[in-house]
């Protein structure tokens, strides 16, 4: 059913709300088309006419500076018209629901969503009900999945790897809370990498982790050793509270990144982190600023994966100019 | 009053032993004779029963009219037609109405409505505690004597064991049954899912099946105690089944139910985020389904209910974990039950058993049986039919069931409540 909302007939992609369901050919035809939008940043004229007419709307139910930037940038670069909201503050708190804010939306005739909310499955939610013309970019909802992100860094790593086959990766940190971990562990499966390592105390991995494709781990020793890229995730301060860890420092002590930990990775190792980076809690400011550090690409690729997921979903709505 | 003859069905009274074709009479309400023609009996109406099957009412052991308090959802007249439509003749009615079954005054007003949808066996189960807000006991002996058939605490947690150690020893006082929901909300916070594969992948709050097996477990250590007699609702698990079935075998007075949906569905149906089949609690994996049926078919569990929950519309649209938990399932218990009998070696006289006399039994009700001199509370059901779950089929307000748009087999064609005849299905053309 996944595959089937995702697609159109003809196997295009339609929404793009999960790597779930999404075979290994067009993930790299999503990565292809990147690359041919990542050089355009450097030109003198930063646009392409393919989206001219286009309206694109933000719907952040959460906020997140970063994304929605990123996504306002790609959406300009491809001539859109957007318009970001942040709902958060808006409409459904005065108690419109989720439903009556997309079909006002719809009401202006608008093209594309792209939403971020606080709850699993709410990107879902929004594509089952919209109009059929109207495309859904999933950027990020509750636990579950963060697709452009994983998508990016699948950009990152291949930009450095060349290919995944043989490739074996670490993800450390808070998976469970974790919809960017859930859509790359996905993610790296499907492009075929040889390994993909989950290194976490038991408090914050997914009762079923082993269910995923992974291999979990307890010790960053061990879980690093000989890998090819190791994935950071962001530790929330709130995690203190409900009795997931004791305190940031013995968190940093067993899984923060440091120079030390990392030689246990391959020489070319690279390292990389969704952001926002709480430094000296999950990864030590030597590493995030080192020479393995890829953190900043990783947000310049943003720019181009999303351009290249915005325009492949439009284009399969016939829509495209 | 009328007197009646069911001809030619097939009797399924489990209570009796009987499995035969035969002849039903009725006469002032109750049953007069069955397999055999009563003396002198001339009936003023026969129902022809050929192919099919007669078998005693449904004894529903849960089920939300959503009235007082939720009437956007459905009503007392609303729910009590799809439970006649059902075959469902005595139901109870769990006390997280809106206001809540803590007072006599709201057991007389659902009496009253009861009444007046001529459907009088609604059976509210009183708040074991005040608003069931879980910290100070409710006036359990005012409730009885208002017609509370038990006491019960919903879906609400209690503050501290300490708290449920009390009720039941109050309860026991005057011999009231507990109805307990084994969940320890400390262990289940704001989960929507079961705690396995499926919540994992998709980043749902889980619940542990430790959740319901811990409460359970206290429970019947404090049944022990207090010697307040034990009814658990709706289990969902195998460690629930394991320790029950211990508990039984010890020699502890323990009976449990499952709702039908569990016996079908596991946590791979809600994928990817279908909130019709979100409920709680929560459905399990295959493993936990097994050991329901097998816990049904060995005894350990004692009846099958409905569970009731019809909800409007937008309770059920919104993002999986903010959508309200529950299905709509009178309607469909009969088809599910039946479906069971088919695949998973429960016999069907069994089964029915777990609809009628053992839910009955457990409440203390005469009902269930078609005995002579009781009661004529009868469903005539054709096992064979074929019918879509769709509006034209369909009498609860709520539609939020997983089976909207499929075929079901197995449909009730008459209801008779105390030897009245009270529904009739009619085939469209």
């Amino acid at each position: 059913m996944t595959r089937h909302i995702q697609l159109t007939e003809q196997g295009k992609l339609k929404h793009f709300l999960t790597i779930e369901g999404l075979d290994k050919e067009l993930l790299t035809e999503i990565l292809d088309t990147a690359e041919s939008f990542a050089g355009m940043s450097e030109h003198q004229v930063k646009k392409v006419p393919l989206l001219r007419g286009k309206t694109i709307v933000n719907l952040f139910f959460e906020n997140s500076t970063r994304t929605r930037t990123t996504f306002e940038l790609a959406a300009t670069r491809l001539s859109a018209d957007v318009l970001s909201m942040n709902i958060a503050t808006s409409a459904t708190s005065k108690g419109e629901s989720l439903l009556d804010t997309i079909h006002n939306l719809e009401a202006m005739h608008v093209d594309m969503f792209v939403v971020r909310h606080a709850l699993s499955g709410a990107a879902h939610f929004i594509a089952q009900h919209t109009a059929p013309h109207i495309s859904v970019i999933n950027a990020g909802d509750g636990q579950h999945a963060h697709p452009t992100q994983a998508m990016l860094d699948m950009f990152t790593i291949r930009q450095h790897k060349k290919q995944f086959e043989g490739l074996k990766v670490a993800i450390v940190g808070d998976i469970l809370h974790s919809r960017v971990a859930r859509s790359q562990i996905l993610a790296l499966n499907t492009l075929g990498v040889a390994e993909v390592r989950v290194i976490a105390p038991k408090t914050l991995l997914p009762a079923q982790v082993k269910t995923m494709g992974v291999i979990p781990m307890h010790d960053m020793d061990e879980g690093l050793d000989d890998v090819d890229v190791v994935i950071m995730l962001r530790l929330q301060k709130e995690r203190m509270n409900s009795a997931f860890l004791p305190s940031e420092s013995e968190f940093f002590r067993c899984f923060g990144l440091t120079e030390a930990k990392l030689k246990r990775a391959k020489a070319d190792a690279i390292v990389m982190h969704p952001g926002p980076i709480n430094r000296g809690v999950e990864i030590a400011s030597s590493v995030a600023d080192g020479p393995q550090s890829v953190i900043l690409q990783q947000v310049s690729n943003g720019v181009a994966v999303r351009m290249a997921i915005m325009s492949m979903a439009m284009h399969s709505q016939g829509g495209a100019a | 009053m009328t007197k009646i003859l069911i001809n030619n069905g097939r009797i399924i009274d489990p209570a009796n032993n009987i499995d035969a074709i035969g002849p039903v009479c009725i006469a002032d309400g109750k049953i007069v004779s069955v397999l055999e023609h009563a003396a002198d009996f001339t009936p003023e109406q026969i129902i022809d029963a050929s192919s099919q099957i007669v078998c005693p009412g449904f004894v529903d052991l849960s089920v939300r009219l959503r009235e007082p308090g939720h009437t956007q959802k459905g009503n007392i007249l609303s729910e009590t037609r799809a439970a006649l439509s059902a075959g469902v003749t005595s139901l109870c009615l769990p006390p997280d109405t809106k206001p809540c079954i803590d007072s006599p005054a709201v057991v007389e007003f659902i009496k009253d409505k009861a009444e007046k949808a001529d459907y009088p066996q609604i059976h509210s189960i009183g708040a074991l505690t005040q608003r069931l807000a879980g910290s100070e006991l409710s006036a359990m002996f005012a409730l009885k004597q208002a017609g509370c058939i038990a006491v019960s605490n919903a879906s609400e947690p209690l503050g501290n064991l300490l708290i449920l150690r009390r009720a039941m020893e109050y309860a026991a006082t005057h011999d009231l049954l507990l109805m307990y929901r084994a969940n320890e909300a400390a262990l289940s916070g704001k989960g929507c899912a079961h705690e396995g594969a499926v919540a994992s992948r998709y980043g749902l709050p889980g619940i542990p099946e430790a959740a319901e097996s811990i409460a359970l477990a206290q429970c019947l250590e404090l049944a022990e105690l207090t010697g307040c007699r034990v009814h658990i609702s709706q289990i969902s698990c195998k460690q629930s089944v394991i320790k029950l079935q211990q508990a039984k075998k010890y020699g502890l007075n323990v009976t449990a139910d499952v709702a039908i949906h569990q016996l079908h569905l596991t946590e791979d149906n809600i994928t990817p985020f279908d909130s019709n089949y979100h409920v709680l609690p929560p459905l399990r994996s295959a493993i936990d389904r097994q050991y329901l049926r097998e816990g049904l078919v060995n005894g350990t569990i004692d009846a099958i209910c409905s569970d009731h929950q019809p909800h409007d519309l937008d309770a059920k649209l919104g993002a999986f974990p903010e959508t309200e938990a529950g299905v709509a399932a009178l309607e469909t218990l009969l088809p599910l039950t039946l479906a069971l009998t088919q695949q998973h070696r429960i016999g069907l006289s069994q089964a029915i058993a777990n609809l009628t006399c053992k839910p009955a039994h457990i409440l203390g009700l005469a009902s269930g049986v078609l005995t002579p001199g009781s009661a004529a509370d009868v469903c005539i059901f054709d096992p064979q039919a074929n019918w879509p779950v769709n509006r034209d089929n369909w009498l609860s307000a709520g539609c939020n069931t997983p089976y909207w748009q499929q075929t079901l087999t197995g449909r009730v064609t008459h209801t008779l409540l105390a030897g009245k005849p009270v529904y009739r299905l009619v085939e469209l053309p």
